[in-house]
């Protein structure tokens, strides 16, 4: 191992990023205890997102896409990483700069390293949602997705939020200039990524391929749904949205055993749109919202 | 005389929204000035990732003052009248001037003057208005603003706005953003406001600023930068404007940079790269001496980078090395498995639901490639005729005929089991990691998988090519193999979804139908390939019958036949019996029906599509319908060969004059006698598929008169029996020429008849005759083609 490296280790990234938009006002939560394929999905952001009330929140997220999974194999693709989220509701004017900064942070100059925001419009079919913005280019590499949300559940955003999701690995990666994700340094004493997360990958990529029970992934899809609607009819919002969640994941999972034909993907999706979106109306509707 | 500048400054503009911007505010602005009587000199409009910007040169400080009258009522109006109208003037009777019409009554007239306005009003007014409606593809809210949603929307946050009329602000607000003198520099190299005096400081202080104002220069820059990197390198620029342009759009100062990837990726075929460098990375991709790809790559950066772009280069060629590594990994994965095993997992891949899986769709395609070239519709030498592409009325490239050696002695039979194998394999890369990546490498992809494997090369280019053509001006595939596979596969398309009832509506073609029309349209008569239509639309829609069969329920099958028999007369229920006795399944029957009542609509589509790509080569719609309406006309090849032979001859002085001869007796038929003899498609010589006799009607026995008829009657007589008989034998042997000459020989008589015979004769025998006389003409022109079709 070197000396005293220059670069910032995984864990220091989190922690600077945590300090620097702490500093900017943010509520720094910790990950939601459920899984979830993005930090979108949090009800922090997802929830938050909705109603007249400001809002700006910083967290991690681990973010589960069981058919990214390559059983610790590829250097680049993981069936479980990190996002670093940030949400801000109103948007504030110098959002893209509050962003820049965020980056000369964590030991990027843009004097340096070429900066691009290239358009990329983000959507999100099964939570009824979308919003205009870019994805932050550093020396070509995608860095950052930054969104204005224009709709979540199907509503108006009102007021919009300014959504910064950014990707943990990568950005470490490119920082550190490592060429795989397990060769990061996790901390400064000698912990790699690979030490950590390899075991891990190994195991759930079986799992997630090979193992789980397809009969009983669909019949906890049905649980959940069912769940989610008794919770939606008894005005406990913040419940439905959980089932929500589990059965997304319960969703991607069947996806990953390759179980779920391509009309079935459509109806499927279709099916979590419906809890999704239910579970936003009620939360308005408890809110006391109009739409 | 002053100039004006207009900034406004925002969040990145997409790159391909920003030219349409640029030409929407000048337009805009334009039509505002106009609205006031102003016209400057010039407009100057500029655009940037982050800027719309605009200089009008030549304003007149103030609009003119303008004189507008207004009519009023007569000066001997009724009171009522006359006050409504000064309520609307807002003028006393006095100020109202008297002055007669073109009758001499006097008339009221209001003169009202408007002064001119300063102009700087006039832009106050105009700017906000423009920037409220502004036709952006997409836009969106933002900020504290966006509490409703009735607020200003823009494409991205809008931050600011510079409008100097010569060295004076506009004055400005929208929705809380103010006009003033300061705008930014590159986001960068000057991120602090920097102020702007005008319209003639505006371009170069913010050059100054690391800003490229105008996008043309930046491209212009661009292209030159990345042509000094290569040819520095001994290296070939490909070039490629849309990427000059994007890569414009996403820089304020544009610094080219070349970097080099590891040669060993070359091993990957070059469309993956190529794709990968200008798709995922917008890079420029280089060639090098002997014209193949270069293990080098140009990227555009937005900075002059304080190391000279050495980090830059750096990361870049690392991102380039991870998707390279991507790409490999799929090539390289993809070549462990033969095709015919890719080809089993489109069983999993929906086509659509009422058309079965993709593997279902291969089946059928295989089989109908097998009955294109066993029905010689498709044969070993590409072409059969010496007709060249123009005069076939299409332009392609692809119409020339190559060697193909490989083709040599090939028997039918051979190249049968060829196609019937390339259309197997066909789609069978649409499941391997690459075209996963990459949808737009479909068929490509199959042909290097194919060659890989050591399949013939007459099969990995059908698989290559059989997307082909894929729009107008694309080549046509000539290789036997692959034109087989090529029509195959656009047909079963076509039938099967208009079997489906999924046929093309207005602008909504979701499967891209007339595409593959096109496609087939062009192919057919470029090469000249004689194909019945309906006999293709039968065998395809008879595949599809068997395939989609589900459980049988007799009962239901018997209602189907009574049905059918119904509807399409006993035998064509029987010929359906015969076909499905092992089928039997109420899908099929479906299926059938709707083959039954879309088969009409098919050819109508293809009728379409040949007219609009016909009227490019300059063949008259008309004339096509005229043929068409003849009915059963489906050999798209003798069709035209008969349209054009039509339109020559009727622009030729027999053919105008027939032409009038013609509409003169059909006049005269519809009025007299409401329904003679009509004489129905199939008679007229073009029958459909054989089923109806292909006979003239005999009309000899009407014209055989009981009266001695007229010197001119009896000359018409004499050339209708003259021409009837060469006008079938000459369309009978496809000679149109002939057949036109024939009908031309009926000018003069009918001309004649027309002059010295009284059709509606007060002998009732007399009028019959020449009444039938004029349907025998009639249907002797209707012999060559629907002449009531034709216009003029």
């Amino acid at each position: 191992m070197a000396a005293k490296p220059d670069t910032l280790s995984f864990q220091d990234l989190i922690l600077t990023l945590h300090a620097y938009w702490s500093k900017q006002g943010c509520v720094i939560l910790q990950p939601y205890d459920m899984e979830v394929g993005a930090g979108t999905f949090h009800p922090a952001t997802t929830l938050r997102a909705l109603g007249p009330k400001p809002w700006n929140a910083a967290y991690v997220q681990p973010s589960r896409r069981p058919t990214d999974g390559r059983y610790g194999e590829n250097p680049n693709r993981l069936q479980h990483y990190y996002q670093y989220q940030v949400i801000m509701k109103p948007s504030p004017p110098d959002l893209q700069d509050l962003y820049l900064n965020s980056l000369r942070e964590i030991g990027i100059d843009p004097l340096l390293h070429d900066i691009r925001f290239v358009e990329d419009d983000w959507e999100s079919p099964t939570l009824g949602a979308w919003g205009l913005g870019w994805e932050v280019w550093c020396d070509g590499m995608e860095v950052t997705q930054f969104t204005y949300f224009q709709q979540m559940g199907g509503y108006d955003c009102k007021p919009v939020a300014g959504e910064l999701t950014y990707g943990l690995e990568r950005l470490a990666m490119y920082i550190q200039g490592v060429d795989s994700v397990y060769d990061l340094r996790f901390n400064d004493a000698g912990v790699t990524y690979g030490d950590v997360f390899l075991e891990n990958e190994k195991q759930m990529s079986k799992w997630n391929f090979e193992i789980a029970d397809t009969e009983k992934l669909f019949r906890w899809f049905k649980d959940a749904e069912a769940e989610c609607q008794a919770s939606i009819a008894a005005d406990v919002p913040l419940a439905a949205y959980d089932q929500a969640i589990k059965a997304s994941h319960v969703f991607n999972l069947l996806q990953a055993r390759g179980v779920i034909s391509v009309q079935e993907r459509a109806s499927y999706m279709g099916r979590v749109r419906d809890m999704a979106k239910g579970s936003c109306e009620a939360w308005m509707k408890t809110n006391g919202w109009a739409a | 005389m002053t100039d004006f500048l207009l900034e406004l400054l925002c969040e990145e503009i997409p790159a391909r929204m920003q030219i349409k911007a640029s030409e929407d505010l000048a337009r805009l602005f334009s039509e505002k000035l106009a609205e006031a009587g102003l016209k400057p000199d010039s407009i100057q409009s500029f655009v940037t990732p982050r800027r719309l910007a605009l200089i009008a040169r030549g304003l007149p400080l103030q609009t003119e003052a303008v004189n507008e009258e207004l009519k009023g009522p007569r000066a001997d109006a009724p009171p009522q009248a006359l006050a409504g109208f000064l309520g609307k003037t807002g003028l006393t009777r006095e100020q109202l001037v008297e002055r007669p019409d073109a009758k001499g009554n006097a008339i009221l007239f209001a003169i009202i003057e408007k002064p001119g306005r300063a102009t700087a009003d006039v832009l106050a007014e105009a700017i906000p208005a423009i920037v409220r409606a502004f036709p952006w593809p997409k836009s969106m809210r933002w900020g504290a603003a966006s509490q409703t949603t009735e607020g200003l929307r823009w494409v991205r946050p809008l931050q600011g706005i510079v409008a100097i009329l010569g060295e004076d602000l506009v004055d400005i607000e929208v929705e809380g953003v103010r006009s003033g003198f300061a705008t930014r520099g590159h986001r960068f190299h000057h991120p602090d406001p920097i102020t702007i005096g005008g319209a003639n400081d505006y371009v170069e202080k913010l050059r100054a600023c690391h800003v490229i104002v105008d996008h043309a220069e930046r491209m212009a820059l661009i292209e030159a930068k990345a042509q000094e990197a290569a040819t520095a390198r001994g290296l070939t620029l490909v070039e490629d404007k849309g990427l000059v342009a994007e890569n414009a759009g996403l820089t304020e100062w544009p610094v080219p940079l070349l970097g080099d990837f590891d040669p060993d990726f070359l091993e990957v075929p070059p469309e993956v790269i190529q794709l990968t460098l200008r798709t995922n990375q917008k890079y420029f991709v280089l060639r090098d001496a002997s014209g193949k790809l270069a293990p080098a790559f140009i990227c555009t950066a937005n900075i002059d980078a304080i190391d000279g772009g050495a980090a830059i280069v750096a990361g870049n060629r690392k991102v380039l090395a991870a998707r390279l590594s991507d790409a490999r990994f799929f090539w390289e994965q993809d070549k462990k498995t033969r095709l015919e095993d890719h080809a089993k997992k489109l069983e999993r891949i929906t086509f659509h639901e009422k058309l079965g899986t993709v593997a279902d769709k291969v089946e059928r395609v295989a089989k109908l490639a097998r009955w294109l070239v066993e029905e010689g519709i498709v044969k070993s030498s590409p072409t059969t005729q010496t007709v060249t592409p123009a005069e076939a009325g299409v332009s392609s490239e692809g119409a020339s005929t190559p060697e193909m050696p490989a083709y040599a002695g090939m028997t039918k039979s051979e190249l049968a089991d060829m196609a019937e194998q390339a259309a197997r394999l066909c789609k069978a890369d649409l499941v391997t990691e690459m075209v996963g990546e990459f949808p737009e490498l479909q068929g490509i992809m199959g042909g290097y998988y194919a060659r890989a494997e050591g399949l013939p090369d007459a099969v990995a280019d059908a698989i290559r090519d059989h997307y082909k053509p894929v729009g107008q001006g694309d080549d046509v595939p000539t290789a036997p193999v692959t034109v087989a596979v090529s029509l195959a596969d656009k047909l079963d398309t076509l039938v099967g979804f208009f079997a489906s009832d999924e046929k093309p509506t207005g602008s909504k073609d979701p499967y891209a139908l007339r595409r593959s029309a096109n496609g087939v349209i062009a192919t057919l008569t470029t090469l000249q390939l004689r194909l019945r239509l309906q006999s293709l639309i039968l065998v395809a829609t008879e595949q599809l019958a068997e395939q989609r069969t589900e459980a049988i329920d007799s009962a239901a099958l018997d209602v189907a036949i009574e049905a059918m028999s119904n509807l399409l007369g006993p035998k064509a229920a029987d010929r359906m019996r015969q076909r499905l006795k092992d089928v039997e399944s109420p899908t099929a029957y479906g299926l059938w029906f709707s083959y039954y009542s879309s088969e009409h609509s098919l050819l109508d589509f293809f009728a379409d599509r040949l007219k609009v790509q016909q009227r490019e080569a300059g063949v008259r719609h008309d004339l096509i319908d005229a043929v068409f309406a003849l009915g059963g006309e489906d050999d798209l090849v003798r069709l035209l060969a008969r349209v054009k032979a039509l339109q020559a001859f009727v622009e030729t002085p027999d053919g105008t004059n027939l032409l009038a001869g013609y509409k003169r007796a059909a006049n005269i038929l519809k009025k007299e006698a409401p329904s003679p003899t009509a004489v129905t498609p199939a008679q007229a010589g073009v029958s459909g598929d054989g089923a109806l006799p292909n006979e003239m009607p005999a009309h000899a026995g009407m014209t055989a008169t009981a009266y001695t008829p007229e010197p001119a009657e009896a000359a018409l007589i004499a050339a209708l029996d003259a021409a009837e008989p060469r006008a079938t034998a000459a369309i009978a042997s496809e000679d149109f020429a002939a057949a036109m000459a024939a009908l031309a020989t009926l000018r003069e008589p009918i001309d004649a008849f027309f002059e010295s015979v009284t059709v509606n004769d007060a002998d009732p025998d007399k009028r019959a005759a020449r009444l039938a006389l004029l349907t025998r003409m009639r249907d002797a022109v209707h012999g060559v083609a629907d002449f009531s079709r034709i216009e003029g």
